[in-house]
């Protein structure tokens, strides 16, 4: 280099300057030239325009000295787009250094024209590179590679026409580690482009040169091939187990990327391990120590693996459980970093150790930072509400705070105290002195709405509960939405327990919301409560007073199908972001989810494209936005809940839906179909079905709003024929009354004689159904005469696996002959009034089960919203455990008991003003299972008899 | 992949810009700009930001900002790596890593940056192999340079990269033949009020400084390795051998490198080596506080705790501090609101104290935070976790090199909550 070094930035370039670089490039002197060639590099660095100045760099190119060589090189790259005429002058002098006898010559020159983004560029370099392709020497042939990848972005049609797309999948075979590193990481950004194209095609046998190439090759060739691991299905959990095993090393090293990347194929080929085996056991211990380590990194490694981690302890609390303490914040780390240590703490929180981690957030509570003591305070709420033990210190902890006076800490307080409250409803009362103590002190909307509440849930506790709301009217129309809906909803409440003094209030809040407001949500309410009022107070007291469903422990989960896919993204940006690539990466439109790998080793099947359309429903990017309430959660005045906590729907009482249809005025003719409304126009098929059973069920319908309904029973389908009964025809159903499944007949004797002696008797079959009694068929049956049994059945009967699943195989007797004749029972009989399963149990099984074990199918043409479908199921014991809203997407979690105790589980997607829903059910058996308006139709038996619990 | 690098000062301004394939408008830049406004403090910018068309993955290091544009789903670690590792060569090339010096050597820097990516792809970076290529500018070097007309750039070309160990270069001779390492722990910890440990572990590094002549293979053992169940070693330590036998056998790189890093943090293996008496106080009316701090030896293992500095980051409102130290100088940043007081040695008979008054702005209320007590102290010649390193064997070469071994104990974050 030149010295004394000149300072390259003092020279500006201006036209004199420019004039003066052009004499010195062209001179005679090798020197003067190589000083020129390195000033206009230096301009060119800091992004000063020296392009003026292409012909006479090019002119350099051709040079025997190296160093020059590259200065030139370097200088090509940055302008040759902006000279494309100039610049195939060069193209000569690279085609000959691609056949120069140094190697590294020959990577350098098919490096730099890989870089010249000029097309008439990109048709010399085709010949050079597929030559550098099949170079002899491997540090060529790893350049090369990288090469393709470079011509493919800038022409990918080029790439395919010239087959290098196939010699780069031969290179994934190459004998050099490197050459295979490098040639993944080509495939892989190809394949970022090219969603479908099925270049990266894993098999045992490349899989096992990347593993070999895995050891050898550098940390990013390390990373690189981890990550197209991490793509892989294996066929079968030993096969899991053997890359598992040979990918742990790579948790020792370094670099943390290299790390996170081995922790990420680890998780997913986990899924396949049998959890009984040792190994699953050995794998989940040795993640801990390595996750741990990544903490001790620098501030924005700690930021990526927190966000990573925050990922892997909801999947799988088990392996960081011991590891609380290192999650404490630290004085002097970065807000970034002390928020998401903070999430992960609330989320390894246990009974355990709940005392330290509230002693940490009442530390954290009086730092300076003030998003951050926000959080802890929201945190403490938090441990409330999970660690039901530890809810009666996490209260007097925040009291504490709220003693500190502290503004923001006392308004955070009050939000979280709410929840609280909402949670543990009459439990801890006593507090509310204090709370109503610090009311001037609020100025934010959210605490002066929590505030409100906290008065109107409380107000018969309050002495002067009227006054302190009616301090708030005075400010009405300036306050925000939230706080008008709520203070509403709190003076009707206060009407409604104290009737006597507040009559005033009351009306002053109604003709607030109702006459001087311009906000229709508000002016809706007002108008719902008023003719509540004025019509009926007590249906008005069911619905405001309503028995509130208590929120939700595990607050700010990740929906658990987005919670895989991120599993299997671990590392990545989707995993810093929590939001599916599809959601945000630019140019990976219809990236294919990634799914988790069963632990049955069927996943490849279900992986294929598809099974890709079946998910349509999946496609739209499922953002997790929490379910703020509904119509009906605003009546109940649950618009409360924070974005934080995702409640489940309340759960639709009778009282209540009898009340809200008592105020849409209507009265119940008009209502038989609140709920259902679109059932009469738009499934007409269930009116023409002419047989009682379906009768029974309209009649349910019109009836039973509110009540629980019958289950759906199929109508009779002729079992027998006469032609084969000898005269018998015989016709049925069956349906489950009353906890009891019953096969309901309708037996015609279509013969000239008198038909005696029935019997009747089932072959072994899948869930041992057999009569409880003998058939009672009491009096003969004469020509064309026409009865109607119904035969009890229990489950103890011997079993039998049957295919279909619902096949049931009866011999009917009678004093002619035996007849056999098989029929199919609707899976939905077998449904056991108990099978609403716990929340939680809910979630962690859910969990639990490996995606490619689901199987997804729609239903066309349903009309009901998410709501009415609900209800309807239960009526066919499928119940609803909990909602959430995503993207206009309804999604119901449901479970279902059989008879023998397996459980089924099942996601319900609706989506509003499309009639088609998608269910998914992620194990066991789907058969037809059906209800009345619309059915589950079966495609096929996709899942198998799974896990019992 | 890495699709451009922008390195920025800390007061905003981009001073160097590498594009390695399309060039990418600056104005892309303004996105963080936001939200380093938004941050206040430069160490609170998230590292990964998200504009409409493109992902931002920035570090922070030495008053300055790497920032990297990437365009597709690439693993935001490998990237947050991939720059420090820049930084790291920067430093090693240059001495350090400032905004001054990078523009001093903007041809090698630039010269680096394309060697070190190809296509976003990670070529060349191995701080070795680099400088076979780009040779560090020296003194000397640079008389030289001046006077032959030679320069920084080699002639010859990345023979190392041609090797099944790219960390180590063939042909390397050496008159002394010497191997060096330093076993440095770092401590964190956070200590409460009542002076009960909350959370501690212990950080520790072996760094080696190794110039030997040819290929040597070296293996080191340690009298305990039982100690060390989370560790990430450098890429030429042989894993399986570390697996079966728990000693770390390699052929080390030329130079300096960190061998291996390890992690202990186990409570009951953490030995905290001092204690700290401390009062701090704030009166609720009055305009004053006061202060009063003692520090004692705690577990030392019989060793001199030195370097000892006490730093105490203030409320705001505190306006001056009047004390007096029994021990050694403090200071107190007006502006920052630091106060720093440098002990220096611990002697046990006499136990250092700082103690006097806070003056506060009139009329503030009472601080709402707690000042927080970060520690600073050495241990010289212990490894506060017991580890020990038992020998050193060269195979491979014929000749006797020198070994040595240092040992050494630092806070690192060390912290005492008031």
């Amino acid at each position: 280099m030149l010295e004394p070094d000149p300072n390259y930035f003092s020279s500006f370039v201006c036209s004199g300057e420019i004039f003066e670089l052009k004499a010195e490039l062209n001179s005679d002197k090798k020197e003067k030239k190589k000083e020129a060639v390195k000033k206009v590099i230096a301009s060119m660095t800091v992004g000063k325009d020296v392009s003026a100045l292409f012909p006479d760099v090019v002119n350099c190119m051709q040079t025997d000295n190296l160093e020059l060589k590259k200065l030139v090189y370097l200088y090509l790259m940055n302008y040759a787009k902006s000279q494309p005429d100039m610049a195939i002058m060069a193209v000569n002098t690279f085609v000959k250094d691609c056949e120069d006898p140094n190697p590294l010559i020959r990577a350098l020159a098919v490096r730099t024209m890989g870089c010249i983004r000029v097309d008439k560029i990109t048709e010399y370099l085709c010949e050079p590179l597929r030559k550098c392709l099949k170079d002899e020497d491997p540090y060529v042939r790893k350049t090369a590679a990288v090469c393709v990848a470079k011509l493919h972005d800038i022409n990918a049609q080029l790439v395919e026409d010239q087959g290098f797309l196939d010699t780069l999948k031969d290179l994934i075979s190459d004998s050099n580690p490197m050459v295979v590193a490098n040639a993944v990481a080509a495939l892989s950004e190809i394949a970022e482009s090219h969603p479908n194209s099925n270049l990266m095609d894993l098999n045992p046998q490349t899989i096992n040169k990347l593993l070999t190439a895995l050891n050898e090759c550098t940390e990013w060739g390390q990373i690189f091939i981890l990550d197209c691991l991490a793509n892989y299905t294996p066929r079968d959990d030993r096969e899991s187990q053997s890359i598992c095993e040979r990918v742990t090393p790579r948790l020792s090293h370094a670099n943390s990327a290299v790390v996170l990347s081995a922790v990420k194929v680890l998780m997913k080929f986990m899924e396949m391990l049998p959890k009984d085996l040792d190994y699953y056991g050995t794998l989940l211990k040795k993640l801990a120590p390595p996750l741990v380590t990544l903490l001790s990194a620098e501030p924005e490694l700690q930021y990526v693996a927190l966000r990573n981690i925050n990922l892997i302890v909801q999947r799988r609390p088990e392996i960081l459980k011991h590891e609380m303490k290192v999650f404490f914040v630290k004085y002097n780390d970065p807000i970034y970093v002390k928020l998401e240590k903070l999430d992960i703490m609330i989320r390894l929180a246990s009974q355990a150790n709940i005392a330290q981690v509230l002693a940490e957030l009442k530390e954290y509570a009086t730092e300076v930072d003030v998003d951050f003591v926000r959080k802890a305070v929201r945190a403490i709420g938090r441990c409330a509400i999970k660690v039901e033990q530890s809810a009666e210190r996490c209260v007097s902890t925040l009291l504490d705070l709220i003693q500190t006076k502290v503004n923001y800490v006392v308004q955070e307080a009050i939000v979280v105290i709410k929840d609280i409250f909402r949670k543990y409803p009459n439990k801890y009362e006593s507090v509310i002195a204090t709370l109503c103590e610090n009311l001037d002190s609020l100025d934010e909307p959210e605490a002066r709405a929590a505030m409100i509440w906290i008065v109107g849930e409380y107000a018969e506790r309050i002495d002067n509960a009227d006054e302190l709301l009616e301090s708030f009217l005075e400010g009405f129309h300036d306050e925000s939405t939230q706080v008008q809906l709520q203070l509403l909803t709190a003076i009707v409440k206060l009407f409604l327990k104290k009737p006597t003094e507040t009559q005033e209030l009351v009306q002053q809040v109604l003709s607030l919301a109702t006459q001087d407001s311009d906000n229709p949500d508000l002016r809706d309410r007002g108008y719902i409560y008023w003719r509540l009022l004025s019509t009926d107070p007590v249906a008005a007291k069911e619905v405001v007073l309503a028995e509130k469903p208590l929120i939700s422990e595990e607050t700010d989960l990740i929906e658990p199908t987005l919670l895989e896919e991120l599993i299997c993204h671990i590392g990545t940006l989707a995993s810093v972001y929590h939001k599916p690539p599809s959601a945000f990466v630019e140019g990976s439109r219809g990236v294919q989810h990634k799914r988790l790998p069963g632990s049955t080793g069927l996943g490849e099947s279900l992986e294929s494209p598809d099974t890709g359309s079946a998910a349509g429903g999946s496609d739209a990017p499922p953002a997790v936005i929490p379910s703020q309430g509904d119509l009906l959660g605003d009546l109940l005045n649950l618009d409360l809940t924070p974005p934080a906590t995702t409640g489940p729907p309340p759960p639709p009482t009778s009282g209540m839906q009898l009340g809200a249809m008592d105020l849409l005025g209507g009265g119940l003719d008009s209502l038989m179909g609140a709920g259902f409304g679109a059932a009469p126009a738009a499934s007409p098929a269930s009116f023409s079905a002419p047989v009682s059973g379906g009768l029974d069920d309209l009649f349910d319908l019109g009836g039973g709003v509110g009540m629980p309904m019958g289950a759906y029973n199929p109508p009779k389908t002729v079992w027998l024929p006469a032609m084969k009964g000898k005269g018998l025809e015989i016709s049925g159903t069956f349906a489950r009354r009353a906890g009891i499944i019953q096969m309901e007949m309708t037996l015609i004797n279509k013969a000239m004689s008198v038909m005696t002696d029935f019997a009747i008797q089932f072959n072994r079959n899948s869930f041992g159904i057999a009569p409880a009694g003998p058939l009672q068929v009491l009096t003969p049956l004469s020509p064309n005469q026409t009865i109607e049994v119904a035969l009890p059945l229990n489950t103890v009967g011997p079993v039998m696996k049957m295919d279909p699943l619902n096949n049931l195989q009866v011999a009917v007797k009678n004093n002619i002959d035996v007849f056999y004749f098989s029929c199919q029972y609707p899976i939905s009989v077998l449904f056991v009034e108990d099978g609403k399963m716990e929340r939680q149990v809910f979630l962690a099984t859910w969990k639990d089960i490996p995606n490619d074990n689901e199987s997804q199918f729609q239903i066309k043409d349903c009309h009901l919203n998410s709501d009415a479908a609900s209800s309807k199921l239960q009526g066919s014991n499928i119940f609803t455990i909990a909602k959430r809203t995503v993207d206009g997407q309804d999604m119901l979690y449901q479970s279902m008991k059989l008879t023998n105790s397996i459980w089924v589980l099942a996601e319900l997607r609706v989506q509003a003003g499309n009639p088609t829903y998608t269910v998914s059910i992620p194990l066991l058996l789907v058969e037809s299972e059906s209800s009345n308006v619309f059915l589950f139709q079966s495609q096929a038996t996709k899942g198998k008899k799974g896990t019992l619990i | 992949m890495i699709h451009s690098l922008f390195l920025i000062n800390h007061t905003g301004d981009i001073f160097l810009e590498k594009h390695w394939k399309s060039v990418i408008s600056r104005s892309v830049c303004d996105y963080f700009f936001e939200a380093k406004e938004k941050a206040e403090d430069p160490e609170n910018v998230p590292p990964v930001l998200y504009t409409p068309h493109h992902y931002l993955v920035s570090i922070y290091r030495g008053k300055l900002f790497f920032l990297s544009v990437i365009q597709t789903e690439v693993s935001p670690l490998f990237v947050i790596e991939f720059l420090h590792r820049v930084a790291d060569i920067f430093q090693d090339y240059f001495g350090e890593c400032s905004e001054a010096v990078i523009k001093d050597n903007v041809v090698i820097v630039y010269a680096l940056l394309e060697e070190m990516l190809d296509n976003g792809f990670p070529l060349a970076t191995e701080s070795n192999v680099l400088k076979e290529m780009i040779r560090p500018p020296t003194i000397l070097r640079s008389v030289v340079n001046t006077l032959t007309g030679g320069s920084n750039v080699g002639d010859t070309l990345p023979a190392g990269q041609l090797s099944n160990i790219p960390w180590r270069r063939a042909g390397v001779k050496y008159t002394n033949n010497e191997a060096y390492f330093d076993v440095i722990e770092e401590i964190d910890a956070i200590v409460d009020k009542s002076g009960t440990t909350v959370f501690a572990e212990i950080q520790g590094v072996i760094e080696a400084c190794v110039r030997l002549t040819g290929m040597p293979d070296l293996t080191l053992s340690f009298m305990n390795p039982r100690l060390l169940d989370d560790v990430s070693f450098h890429p030429c330590v042989r894993f399986k051998r570390w697996e079966s036998e728990r000693v770390l056998s390699f052929i080390p790189p030329d130079g300096n490198f960190r061998l291996m890093s390890y992690h202990v943090s186990s409570q009951n293996l953490v030995a905290i080596p001092v204690y700290v008496k401390q009062n701090i106080s704030f009166l609720e009316t009055g305009a004053c506080g006061r202060l009063d701090i003692t520090i004692g030896p705690k577990q030392t293992m019989g060793k001199m705790v030195e370097g000892l500095k006490v730093t105490i980051h203030m409320p705001k409102m505190v306006l001056s501090v009047n004390l007096t130290a029994t021990q050694g100088t403090h200071t107190y940043d007006l502006t920052a609101k630091v106060l720093v007081w440098d002990v220096g040695k611990l002697n046990p008979q006499k136990l250092p104290n700082l103690r006097g008054s806070l003056s506060m702005q009139s009329g503030a209320p009472k601080p709402e935070d707690n000042p927080s007590i970060n520690m600073d102290l050495k241990i010289q010649q212990l490894a506060i976790s017991g580890l020990k390193v038992s020998r050193l064997d060269m195979h491979g070469e014929k000749y006797k090199p020198f070994k040595g071994v240092k040992y050494l104990t630092k806070a690192g974050k060390f912290q005492v909550r008031t």
